[in-house]
């Protein structure tokens, strides 16, 4: 029930922001802020909860909350929300990284703010959906209404080129979401025909028998969605274009919260519901992973547009987690999970400070900025802080991230590993230079600006901290998430034979 | 004939009365409040009516008429359906002057046609149908006589419809040819025996009648009429010739063809696919170029009905026709209400400008803004025929794909797949259009009141039975699977 009311507490709350424009045009942010304040109050007893234990395919799993209530009878389809530690972290995230949105956008919005918050409001309602939805059908009935709220947070006020970028995201996400669905109703049928009945439940189709080659394509179709989220190489084109249109609060959340449905999506479903043909593809998906660290971050490096650096790098940082999954190591998904959260802090931080550059310069082109430490010190200061976390510094999360998923994949294929280190030289380079060239150096204009407020370094602050307790005390992530991977380890059998599947 | 009989068509009987009184009042007291309430009354009236003949069913009424829960589901749509437009219209005409009470008198006979299209169970029957629904549809669509687009469009539709008419017609004479049998039930039995002799008259017969139901039902390559009819024609006709036409159509079509085994003549299959493959692809790729709003639904409708002949082909693949069936009667109840919600908002949208519709998409302009209950529910019904979920059109396009992956049409649902993606393009299109920030303040709209209800029933029912589509799955469940 406490799942649903977080749901249900997200999309009310945005019906009254839209409403509350009418009275008064600075009563829809108060009343997302206090609508966030309420879903994070209803996320705290979540933390608390005993674990349950359910039957999922051969062996068993830990869940702290199943709810289920029959939704359409006719093929099975039910209310199926379940939470493990794994979505439990990402709910938090979310819950967040919604304030950090909000936070951002707090003096930002002159057009119909009411709307503007109906719309954060949905998207953070619709990812919660996705973290939580245990029944396919649900699942991707929430994977679809994110992203309407999305599409016209970016249409409505988005920047010049918004009406293509908007468009562009539209139908990536959509089109790879059709593949899966077409995955999901023929897992939905082959289940049917073992079982006989219709069924959508989670905890029914794992662990199924299926015919090898059908499992082939049925976990394309959903590989394919959830790698064009992530986005990996070479689906990633919708990214950058809708990151750099997007207003500040719509690439926070966009960088933050749903390129992370995509990994969820893969560590969740993708390998589970089909492990051997997964198995299989996984060379390829650590290939890609590489390619994606590595190609992003070269990218990153040919950019004169700040939000589209951010952008690149999103991908790099994003091939680590795709590597991290299809090595499928113990060490690698935490990895993964931990690269994650860390990455979904500091981008969001960094599309935070793009979005203040631009604020306040009226543009996002480098070569136009510089010096700019002197007139803003205090954003020069954290916006080090994060691009140096970006950038892989130990003692750091991402740095955690990133680290145990080239330790684990070292021992899977050591020449896809070495391959995507080289994305941390790189990744170093554009982030030095972006510093350079954004904050230090000669000042090329002089001009009044102003520094970030007590509410922006609050803000700032809460991350940086995130950032470090990430960095030198993983170990409560790991622990939260140990007993769902734990399982998942089990139903795709030891580590080693996944291993001498890849060699 | 029986009392039973008698009662089993009540609905129709007392419809025609209706209709009869109705053409008395206008004649000695013209008043198009009076018309227009007679019209509604008598289709509710109607409607209640078939709730007796639900205790009979099936039951058949003469060889002509077969009352079975089919029929009934598909009566109810049409209803339905035709109260919508009556509403729509009345806004439309009701500022227009001159003599419009005699429309809705058309209105009714069309419906007519269209009940009796979906009861019907011998060609005799059915021609009737077709040819009440088809008369009264080319003098609705050219009503209002003004400007060379109504003209055009009633002219088209006209030689158009009378052309596959004839089409039917020789193709029916063609399977009486060989079988001397005329009912669907009994065309069965005929196929079966003559299996070696007729078989190249069985074979033309029915590809006769299916190319002539195919220019009804605008699917590609016979697709033509289709965008001029949509724009010449007054916004709530449109409505009504996507709707209660293709859908009584496409009922009968199914009937025809699952209760007299025509379907799974191989040739015909492979004839269908490509069909509904051409239909998916024309249709969205040319709804790309398009900038206006009504010729953008008229291609959209042809790529519907694409994807409806997917569910129709997977019927007459082994083991799909009930799921098939009931998968065609819930996407046709999605499309039903999503394109009644689409011409019912471009019928507010033209009301201020009674020289000719808003079809072009910068009406649509910042409607978000100036409008935005109207823009809302505008954008739900887009996404509802985009298929995005929320809304009834996904649960349409679920079924789909149920239909689909049962019978393993890999091919024609990646098809399906293209088609939905290039159509998120042209709705996101208007969508845009509508949240675009306009300086000047164009045309005011006003939301009537009659219009007003539709818009919101048909909201209400896209939101409600997208989320929860159980009840209508239980009712189709009930009904509609009768005739398998």
């Amino acid at each position: 029930m406490l799942l649903i009311a977080i749901i249900s507490v997200l999309i009310i709350g945005g019906f009254a922001a839209w409403l509350a424009e009418s009275r008064n045009r600075d009563w829809p942010k108060w009343v997302s802020l206090f609508t966030i304040l309420l879903s994070s109050l209803l996320v705290i007893p979540l933390f608390s909860l005993e674990p349950i234990t359910m039957q999922l395919g051969a062996t068993t799993s830990q869940w702290l909350l199943v709810y289920e209530v029959p939704w359409i009878p006719r093929f099975g389809i039910s209310f199926l929300f379940a939470l493990d530690g794994l979505s439990l972290l990402m709910v938090a995230l979310t819950i967040f990284l919604g304030l950090v949105a909000l936070a951002s956008s707090w003096n930002e919005i002159d057009h119909q703010p009411g709307f503007f918050q109906f719309n954060l409001m949905w998207t953070l309602a619709g990812v919660t959906g996705v973290f939580v939805s245990l029944d396919l059908f649900l699942f991707f009935f929430f994977w679809e209404i994110m992203l309407i709220p999305m599409y016209f947070l970016i249409a409505i006020w988005g920047y010049e080129r918004k009406a293509y970028a908007s468009m562009k995201f539209f139908l990536f996400t959509q089109i790879s979401g059709l593949f899966m669905l077409l995955s999901i109703l023929a897992l939905a049928f082959a289940a049917k025909a073992i079982t006989g009945n219709f069924t959508f439940n989670y905890f029914d189709l794992v662990g199924l028998n299926l015919d090898p080659d059908i499992a082939w394509w049925l976990m394309l179709g959903f590989f394919i969605a959830f790698v064009v989220k992530l986005p990996g190489f070479p689906f990633h084109t919708w990214l950058p274009d809708a990151h750099t249109q997007a207003p500040t609060a719509a690439s926070v959340l966009l960088a933050g919260i749903l390129l992370k449905t995509g990994a969820y999506g893969l560590i969740r479903f993708t390998v589970p519901l089909f492990p051997q043909a997964a198995m299989e593809i996984a060379q390829v998906a650590m290939l890609l992973g590489a390619i994606g660290v590595v190609y992003g971050a070269v990218l990153a490096f040919a950019q004169d547009d700040f939000k589209r650096l951010v952008a690149y790098s999103s991908v790099s940082h994003m091939g680590f987690v795709l590597i991290g999954i299809f090595a499928w190591r113990e060490l690698t998904l935490q990895g993964s999970v931990m690269q994650m959260v860390a990455h979904g802090l500091s981008t969001a931080a960094l599309f935070m400070i793009a979005g203040a550059l631009q604020h306040r310069l009226h543009t996002r082109d480098v070569s136009e900025m510089g010096g700019l430490w002197k007139d803003m010190p205090r954003m020069g200061a954290i916006a080090m802080f994060f691009i140096i976390a970006s950038l892989g510094m130990p003692g750091l999360g991402n740095f955690v991230g990133e680290f145990l998923v080239l330790l684990g994949a070292f021992q899977v294929n050591v020449p896809i590993t070495i391959f995507a280190s080289l994305g941390l030289i790189v990744a170093a380079i554009y982030s030095l230079i972006a510093m350079q060239r954004v904050f230090l150096g000669t000042p090329i204009a002089n001009r009044n600006l102003r520094d970030f407020d007590s509410r922006e370094v609050s803000t700032m602050v809460l991350m940086m901290l995130g950032l470090v307790y990430l960095g030198i005390h993983p170990q409560p992530v790991f622990d939260m998430v140990e007993p769902s991977l734990n399982s998942l380890y089990e139903l795709t059998g030891p580590a080693t034979e996944w291993v001498g599947a890849l060699r | 004939m029986s009392d039973q009989q008698l009662l089993a068509i009540l609905p129709h009987i007392l419809l025609t009365t209706v209709i009869l009184i109705q053409m008395m009042v206008i004649a000695f007291a013209r008043n198009l409040r009076t018309t227009v309430a007679i019209s509604v009354i008598a289709l509710i009236l109607t409607g209640l009516a078939f709730i007796p003949v639900y205790s009979l069913i099936p039951i058949m009424v003469t060889p002509l008429i077969v009352l079975d829960g089919y029929a009934i589901y598909y009566s109810g749509l049409i209803l339905m359906s035709s109260t919508a437009v009556t509403l729509m219209a009345y806004d439309y005409f009701k500022d227009r002057g001159e003599k419009q009470d005699e429309f809705f008198m058309l209105l009714l006979f069309a419906t007519l046609g269209a009940l009796i299209l979906v009861c019907s169970s011998h060609f005799a029957s059915m021609i009737l149908g077709l040819e009440l629904l088809g008369v009264s549809i080319y003098t609705m669509i050219s009503y209002p006589h003004k400007g060379l687009l109504t003209l055009e469009a009633a002219l088209k539709y006209l030689i158009l419809s009378g052309v596959s008419s004839t089409f039917i017609l020789f193709g029916a004479a063609l399977i009486y040819a060989v079988g001397g049998k005329l009912g669907f039930a009994e065309l069965a039995s005929v196929a079966l025996e003559t299996r070696d002799s007729g078989e190249i008259f069985l074979t033309a017969g029915s590809a006769l009648i299916f190319a002539g139901i195919m220019f009804k039902l605008s699917v590609t390559p016979f697709h033509m009429w289709t965008p001029d009819v949509y724009e010449g024609a007054p916004a709530p006709v449109t409505a009504f010739v996507a709707t209660v036409s293709k859908g009584a159509i496409f009922a009968i079509t199914l009937r025809l063809f699952t209760s007299s085994n025509l379907i799974e003549v191989p040739s015909i299959l492979t004839g269908l696919s490509v069909v509904a493959i051409l239909s998916m692809l024309v249709g969205n790729l040319l709804a790309l170029r398009q900038d206006n709003v009504k010729r953008i639904l008229a291609y959209s409708s042809i790529a519907h009905l694409g994807y409806l002949m997917v569910a129709f082909i997977a019927a007459g693949m082994i083991g799909g026709k009930v799921l098939a069936i009931e998968a065609s009667s819930y996407f046709l109840f999605a499309y039903f209400i999503t394109t009644l919600g689409a011409f019912g908002v471009v019928t507010i949208v033209s009301l201020p400008n009674t020289e000719a519709d808003a079809g072009d998409i910068s009406n649509y302009e910042g409607l978000f803004w100036r409008r935005p209950m109207l823009a809302i529910m505008f954008t739900l019904t887009l996404l509802s025929l985009a298929g995005i979920p929320l809304t009834v059109g996904f649960i349409g396009k679920f079924y789909i794909f149920t239909a689909g992956v049962t019978t393993t049409l890999w091919l024609l649902l990646s098809v399906v797949i293209i088609g939905s993606g290039i159509g998120i393009f042209y709705y996101l299109r208007i969508i845009f259009a509508m949240t675009k920030r306009t300086e000047t303040d164009v045309t005011k709209i006003e939301i009537p009141i009659a219009g007003g209800w539709v818009m919101a029933s048909v909201t209400a029912a896209i939101l409600f039975f997208g989320i929860y589509p159980t009840p209508i799955v239980n009712l189709i469940n009930n009904l509609v699977l009768s005739i398998t």
